[in-house]
């Protein structure tokens, strides 16, 4: 079955939440002080609390509790001044203690919102309200034994305790577009304020989705069970495994006709290869957590003091920059959310190099085009790309100066990129230097001579006729200017 | 006198001023241990070559010349519920008899800086789980003052060691009396502390907003030594708590004057046996002497304290028991048995559910590696926490918690300390109550409330009944008030003698 | 709120226990014991009572975000019933 991400015509609305785990970057785990560095070797990153070993005890880490409170406060939530930390009991060989810390019926913050738009106007502009965003503590991974042929798991604790914000939305998305711009903007947000890094392939943003659809009848709308996915690996995915999932959701409404509340609400896994969900094996009486308060751990009690502390080290957020590059540099809506949305590295190179170029509109054209292309070709990041700002700055201003022409630019570019070379270096190099403007004249006095139909041509109003001569002008010498060559003969011209 | 006769205080001032050694004082308390223990069992783990080497090594560093911590290389037994770094952990259960934790509990840590010498692990109730030491997976102990009776526990071990001369001060663990009730039925001086006072990292969780680590010892002097040794805040216990700690071996024998004591009436009638009530009115007497103001205070809420108890304690130890699968440390089953049984299920019943090997493992390890009483108290707080019954129970027990906490506030607005019994009744016979819980329970009368409420509390001998068991006189204090439970402990004590008789032993 | 065998076989199975014929029996009768006693607690009107989680009244207490070192793996694992030179192993985790 092939799936469309795009919204079809169905006689039916789709309703989606999403749950969103963020590995904090700290760097030691949210109740121990052991390394939470990726990569590592099985089980070298453990100590009696996180193998949760009998009379071990948690202490809350201050980091991930700051972290958590900027995220909370960049996601407009407000700030409870009282919260504190429960323990949600299930049996899994990654959950050493047989329980995991987390916070239940006080969360650290609640009531927020984010607010996503779409560039290709699939939807109008509209706010995602946050639930709740709270901390906890990831599980280890279980790994099955492929290689010795046994029936058993591997176990490695590395990851468990480390610290997590689970950032949970409303269900106010109504398209799997929205729900992935609704990511896309929640990782830009996480991005810029550099409490993750937010990376999908080392786990550090994890998405599950719930998903019901309300169908169509006459004015009434029927609320079909909430299915919840799991096992998305990517934004893409996301996208796709909704998709799939409301288009199955009506089939089988059409076949079964069950209603919300009808049947116990059901997990499903995303298979990437085969680009469908698939239902899974529920755990047994897994929805009774006997959530209780930790005894181990107290309160936190936090003041309007401390919160408005936190909001003001909040460095500008995207939606405030973006709002602010087109004010400082002209550039349109869509530049800066493009901008923007390749995430603060890049934002600080243009930013560098308008400043630095005084071009800020050339910058975000170079920066879009040929910057962001070379960076995709090459598989590399901005912090990798060879050409500095400075260079690429002089290579702006000789452009802006008329020293080089636009299509020669490229060609000075991809000298600078392969040879490490300086704009002025590289035109050098490629024998392009600036034509002086009475050998312009000269030279456009004798094309002229040469081509009497051109200059009657024009004579007659055909001022396009000059066209040609910028290619004749730059046969003879290809440094001269086309503009230049263009204004000189259109003068020559009329002085005729 | 023989060494082993002398207070943990004598000893350490003759080891102070070179009349013994500490190999010398350990060496004696292993043979006291070698002659008795096969008869008291308070012991799960001696390892007298290591205790040796550890008093020699403390004896070398003061011949060369260097400082010797207060404990000053006298020997201290430890619960066996209390980590380690190295050496069998067991809680006296089967699921721990291999466990070897990779790390010292806080308190040990600490004795070792302070120049103790770890003599051995002592029995207890399974995982503390108990008021007999009858729970112990281990062994029996016996009471050194009748050996057909209970210890009391789950401190048994701990309170039986010191009664019997086997160690001149030892660690128990309270949580609902654990420590009080056991020196009592032993005629020891043990010593709850407030919540927060003494670190519990490394103590194995049984409960753990009302698990607390407290000294055991002949009399209050000892046990402040011992206190002042592993008292203090701790960065790795998130609920130790920050408030300075005084030096209580330097207060203790300070009198207190002027104290206003309140004398429990709700456990000062029903259900306490009347030799016990008797000897509490004799140590109300001996306060009276010494100048001390007694009125009685109620504690309106105190027959409440029990229901509390039995549903914060099992709830949390459910939590806490959790850990307990099998995956990381701790018993397994035996796998091969466990697939053999399940596809013998498999084979009778082809279209039934099966349980997956990995849940059966969980369950069986658990069945198998635990006792009855840690089982049921699973079950309890497991039921107590579950899904619709979270308010009836748990949340209502913790709001009873906060009554009761009230009541002593209220009651030491008007006294500096409160005055009862430890226990309702006297030790019991072994194997008396083993098969009605309930009954157990209701020993713990007078002592949960300082575990709900997080106050300190002592109990001491006061008296003998007719047959010759010990009765405690408990007193409790107001938080931090440690130092004048034992102020007020060392007066009664320099006014009687109870403390200082001995079971005949061999 | 009495309690009848199949509550306590849903706990047992809540509680990862594996509990005989038998001991469903006497584990039925005496938490329903227990749990008659409890019930006491509900007499007393505790409405307007906040409750009591923790037994000191501190709050706020954090650690510094600095690494330390972890056990070495060999202590790590030196516990587990069942371990590989790298990770613990147990049955496998099915349905993931």
């Amino acid at each position: 079955m092939s799936v469309s991400t795009e919204v079809s015509d169905r006689p039916y609305d789709i309703v989606i939440g999403l749950e969103v785990h963020v590995q904090l970057a700290t760097k030691t785990k949210l109740f121990c002080r052991c390394s939470t560095q990726f990569g590592a070797a099985p089980n070298t990153q453990t100590c009696p609390v996180c193998l949760g070993l009998p009379g071990s005890l948690p202490v809350m880490n201050l980091k991930a509790f700051h972290l958590g409170m900027q995220t909370a406060i960049a996601l407009n939530c407000e700030i409870p001044k009282f919260t504190k930390w429960d323990r949600k009991q299930y049996y899994y060989p990654d959950l050493p203690k047989g329980y995991q810390i987390s916070q239940y019926d006080l969360p650290m913050s609640q009531n927020g919102w984010l607010e996503i738009q779409d560039d290709k106007g699939r939807f109008e502009p509209k706010r995602v309200g946050i639930i709740r965003a709270h901390l906890e503590e990831d599980a280890g991974k279980s790994m099955h034994d492929e290689v010795s042929g046994t029936a058993d798991s591997r176990i490695d604790l590395n990851r468990t305790g480390t610290p997590l914000l689970e950032i949970v939305s409303e269900p106010d998305m109504r398209s799997p577009a929205e729900a992935k711009a609704y990511l896309t903007e929640l990782k830009l947000l996480l991005t810029y304020l550099g409490v993750s890094d937010c990376n999908m392939q080392e786990g550090s943003l994890r998405v599950d989705a719930n998903i019901n659809l309300h169908v169509h009848d006459g004015d009434e709308r029927i609320a079909t069970p909430i299915v919840e996915i799991k096992n998305m690996n990517s934004f893409r995915a996301v996208e796709r495994a909704l998709a799939f999932e409301a288009e199955r959701q009506y089939d089988v409404f059409l076949e079964e006709g069950k209603r919300l509340g009808d049947v116990p609400k059901q997990t499903r896994g995303w298979d990437d290869s085969l680009q469908v969900t698939k239902g899974q094996r529920s755990k047994e009486e897994s929805s009774d957590y006997r959530y209780f308060p930790d005894p181990d751990l107290l309160p936190v009690t936090v003041t309007d003091e401390q919160i408005q502390a936190v909001r003001s080290e909040l460095g500008k957020l995207p939606q405030q920059i973006r709002s602010d590059l087109v004010q400082e540099y002209g550039i349109s809506d869509y530049d800066a959310d493009v901008i923007v949305n390749q995430g603060p590295d890049v934002l600080a190179y243009f930013v560098a190099l308008a400043d630095k170029s005084g071009a800020g509109k050339r910058a975000s054209n170079w920066l879009q085009q040929d910057i962001l292309r070379t960076l995709k070709e090459q598989s590399i990041s901005i912090e990798q790309f060879p050409v500095s700002v400075d260079a690429m700055a002089e290579l702006l201003q000789l452009l802006e100066a008329g020293k080089v022409d636009n299509a020669r630019s490229k060609d000075v570019f991809a000298e600078m990129l392969s040879h490490g070379l300086s704009a002025p270096a590289a035109m050098e190099k490629l024998g392009i230097q600036e034509v002086d403007e009475n050998e312009i004249v000269d030279l456009c006095r004798q094309l002229l001579e040469k081509n009497p139909q051109i200059v009657a041509d024009v004579q007659n109003g055909k001022q396009q006729a000059v066209g040609a001569m910028i290619g004749m002008a730059k046969k003879v010498n290809p440094n001269v200017n086309p503009a230049v060559v263009r204004e000189t003969c259109l003068k020559l011209i009329a002085e005729m | 006198m023989s060494i082993c006769a002398h207070s943990a205080t004598e000893l350490k001032n003759k080891i102070d001023s070179g009349e013994l050694s500490s190999a010398q004082v350990c060496r004696a308390f292993l043979d006291q241990i070698e002659r008795l223990d096969e008869k008291i069992g308070a012991f799960i783990q001696v390892d007298p070559d290591q205790v040796l080497r550890d008093a020699e090594a403390i004896d070398q560093k003061r011949l060369r010349g260097e400082t010797v911590g207060p404990l000053s290389g006298l020997p201290v037994a430890i619960k066996d519920n209390l980590c380690t770094q190295g050496q069998v952990t067991s809680c006296a259960s089967k699921m721990l008899a291999n466990f070897r934790p990779p790390y010292d509990a806080t308190v040990i840590a600490k004795l070792r800086a302070a120049d103790a010498v770890l003599i051995g692990k002592t029995n207890l109730d399974e995982f503390a789980m108990g008021g007999s030491t009858e729970n112990s997976a281990v062994k029996q102990t016996a009471n050194p003052w009748d050996v057909n009776r209970v210890p009391g526990g789950s401190s048994g071990g701990a309170a039986a060691c010191v009664a019997a001369k086997m160690a001149p001060l030892s660690l128990g663990t309270d949580t609902g009396g654990s420590i009080r009730q056991p020196a009592a039925f032993c005629g020891v001086t043990g010593l709850k502390p407030t919540y927060g006072r003494v670190s519990r990292y490394g103590l194995v969780a049984f409960a753990s907003s009302l698990d607390q680590i407290g000294p055991i010892a002949a009399n209050a002097g000892d046990a402040a030594l011992l206190l002042s040794a592993i008292a203090g805040h701790d960065a790795l216990d998130s609920t130790s708590s920050p408030e300075a700690v005084p030096d209580y071996v330097d207060v203790v024998s300070q009198p207190l004057t002027g104290l206003k004591i309140g004398l429990v009436s709700e456990h000062h009638g029903a259900g306490v046996d009347s030799e016990v009530l008797s000897a509490v009115d004799q140590a109300v007497k001996v306060f009276h002497s010494l100048g001390a103001e007694v009125h009685e205070v109620s504690f309106p809420h105190s027959k409440y304290g029990i229901a509390a108890y039995y549903i914060i304690a099992p709830s949390e130890a459910s939590s806490n028991l959790a850990r307990f699968d099998s995956a990381h440390y701790g018993y397994r089953t035996d796998e091969a048995t466990m697939m053999a049984e399940l596809a013998a299920e498999k084979s009778a019943n082809p279209k039934g559910e099966a349980e997956s090997p990995l849940i059966r493992m969980y369950r069986k390890s658990r069945a198998e590696g635990f006792g009855t009483e840690v089982k049921r108290r699973i079950m309890l707080g497991t039921y107590a926490l579950s899904a619709g019954y979270y308010d009836a129970y748990y949340l209502k027990a913790l709001k009873v918690r906060r009554l009761i906490r009230q009541d002593y506030d209220q009651a030491f607005q008007q006294v500096d300390l409160v005055l009862g019994p430890s226990t309702p009744g006297l030790p019991f016979c072994l194997g008396e109550m083993a098969d009605d819980p309930l009954s157990m329970y209701l020993q713990d009368l007078c002592t949960v409330g300082a575990n709900l409420a997080g106050v300190p509390s002592i109990s001491i001998p006061c008296g003998f009944s007719k047959s010759g068991l010990p009765i405690g006189l408990q007193l409790q204090g107001p938080a931090f008030a440690e130092a004048k439970l034992l102020q007020a402990a060392h007066m009664f004590q320099s006014q009687t003698d109870w403390h200082q008789r001995h079971p005949e032993l061999p | 709120m009495s309690l009848n065998r199949s509550d306590v076989e849903k706990v047992a199975l809540l509680a990862r226990l594996q509990l005989s014929e038998v001991e469903v029996d006497a584990m039925t009768k005496q938490l329903g014991k227990i749990v008659a006693y409890v019930e006491m607690l509900s007499e007393l009107d505790t409405n307007d009572v906040q409750p009591m989680a923790h037994a000191v009244e501190l709050e706020n207490v954090f650690a510094d975000d600095v690494v330390r070192p972890s056990l070495d793996r060999m202590d790590a694992l030196k516990n587990a019933p069942k371990a590989d030179e790298e990770c613990f192993r147990v049955p496998a985790v099915l349905g993931d």
